[in-house]
């Protein structure tokens, strides 16, 4: 690849609080931001970043998205304007469920009142493309703009366009922005009735009693540009996305590949995409739900993926301290494991206190470690996500050390 | 039942549905034109709606597009409520 792929501005909304500083400051600090088993936004107050025209038009997950994207745009330096041409800057957003809220509050309004009282803004919010478009209105970004969606991959396979969008020369700058609000009674009786909820509202994730994921809302959001573009406006990069992949299980629609052999098989394409090996690799942040399923069939494919050098490498779960964001899990994950990456820190994973016999990595148990100095300059790590409905997919991050 | 439809009643429902819209409630007098508020169709539509179930009044689209300022809205609903 002869001009990287780089991330100018992060930003995030996360059950830790307001900020992509926060979210590391915090997690690296082994807070957890889960409360009564859910990962709420508590600290989040719309009004502090978008108007009231613009709140009322909006679902929580546009709200947080563009909160976020604010974080983020700021960040990168684009506050006095757009840098490039507006017809080549785009958005990707990264959402599972969008207005999810707004859909089942409008039905239930249609239900009690007549659906002739259904509120004229609930199309354009409740569509998972909402957030994209407010986005787009709001910095005036003319170029493709659209959502993806992959469950809980979404916020990693997001990755995956904007990184084409910005090879194939379409666009200068994609902004990528995830966001998911999807904690309401519908949503967390769906989650629970089909067994993937955790019981006792604690995310173990790798331990002995693990016992399924917590929800979690929130929002991230970076602003990718080449290298070159990058530098030419001389802006400092907060790191590289160096590599990217997805394979899909086509196995189950709720359950993973038990061997990880497809999850696996994202993680080499991923690497070999980066141009690296396993030996290269200084931390992985896992998908890590605390799900039964997930826990082994994750800790199969790295060890199938990474081979010897697996059991040397940290891996940790940021789902242990805020939940799983759903669609937005995997891009507010990437942005902790760019800023783990610049200070060397592996984050822990939160909650891992009686490891299980078959789960033998090592998982960062409540505390952090250092991540060892690297040979070239650069520390790297790849983070994985991994979708209900088999969507694997694995991003690859290096920061200057 | 339908509160009465007084030219207060319907100045003061109007005027709270156009600053929930984000208009600024300064900006809102009764010959502010509407077509300078920051509102758009969906919020014509939506105070449509709030109108009908406040008092009744079933405000048409094509009666609408005549309006020129706030009061004419107030007017017509008042007149519409009979």
């Amino acid at each position: 690849m002869n001009d990287s792929v780089v991330a100018t501005g992060i930003g995030a909304i996360t059950p830790l609080g307001t900020g992509a500083e926060t979210l590391h400051a915090r997690w690296c600090a082994g807070e957890v931001g889960i409360v009564d088993g859910l990962g709420r936004c508590h600290d989040f107050e719309p009004s502090e970043f978008l108007s009231r025209k613009e709140i009322r038009a909006a679902d929580r997950f546009t709200q947080l998205a563009v909160a976020a994207t604010a974080e983020a745009l700021s960040h990168a330096g684009w506050s006095d304007g757009l840098p490039y041409r507006p017809d080549r800057i785009g958005c990707v957003l990264a959402t599972s469920v969008g207005g999810i809220q707004t859909c089942l509050e409008q039905q239930e309004r249609g239900r009690v009142k007549g659906y002739a009282s259904v509120s004229p803004l609930t199309v354009t919010m409740q569509m998972a493309n909402a957030g994209a478009a407010m986005v787009a209105q709001r910095w005036g970004l003319h170029g493709e703009c659209c959502a993806v969606v992959a469950a809980c991959a979404s916020g990693t396979s997001a990755f995956g366009l904007a990184r084409r969008l910005l090879f194939d020369g379409t666009l200068d700058a994609v902004v990528l922005s995830a966001g998911e609000a999807a904690i309401t009674p519908q949503v967390i009786s769906a989650f629970e009735v089909m067994g993937a909820l955790s019981k006792s509202g604690v995310a173990r994730p790798f331990d002995r009693r693990r016992d399924g994921f917590v929800v979690g809302e929130g929002a991230g959001a970076l602003v990718l540009e080449r290298a070159s573009g990058a530098a030419k406006r001389g802006a400092a990069p907060v790191g590289e996305v160096v590599g990217f992949a997805a394979t899909t299980d086509a196995y189950h629609v709720s359950a993973p590949e038990p061997t990880g052999r497809t999850a696996a098989q994202a993680i080499t394409k991923a690497l070999d995409s980066a141009g690296i090996g396993p030996a290269d690799v200084h931390y992985v942040n896992s998908h890590g739900t605390a799900s039964r399923h997930n826990d082994i069939a994750e800790t199969r494919a790295l060890k199938t993926a990474l081979g010897d050098a697996a059991n040397g490498i940290p891996v940790s779960s940021t789902k242990s301290t805020i939940g799983h964001l759903m669609g937005a899990a995997g891009t507010v994950e990437a942005i902790g494991t760019l800023l783990a990456l610049r200070d060397g820190i592996a984050p822990p994973t939160l909650g891992l206190e009686e490891p299980d016999d078959e789960l033998d990595l090592n998982y960062v148990p409540e505390q952090p470690q250092r991540l060892q100095q690297p040979a070239d300059g650069h520390r790297v790590a790849i983070s994985n996500s991994f979708g209900l409905g088999g969507h694997n997919a694995v991003v690859v991050l290096r920061v200057a050390a | 039942m339908s509160p009465v439809a007084t030219r207060e009643s319907v100045e003061s429902v109007v005027t709270d549905a156009l600053e929930r819209f984000g208009v600024e409630r300064a900006d809102i007098t009764m010959d502010a034109a509407l077509a300078e508020l920051d509102i758009d169709s969906l919020d014509m539509i939506e105070l449509g709606q709030i109108v009908r179930e406040e008092f009744g009044v079933e405000l048409r689209p094509e009666d609408v597009t005549e309006l020129r300022d706030v009061g004419d809205l107030v007017g017509m609903v008042v007149q519409q409520a009979g």
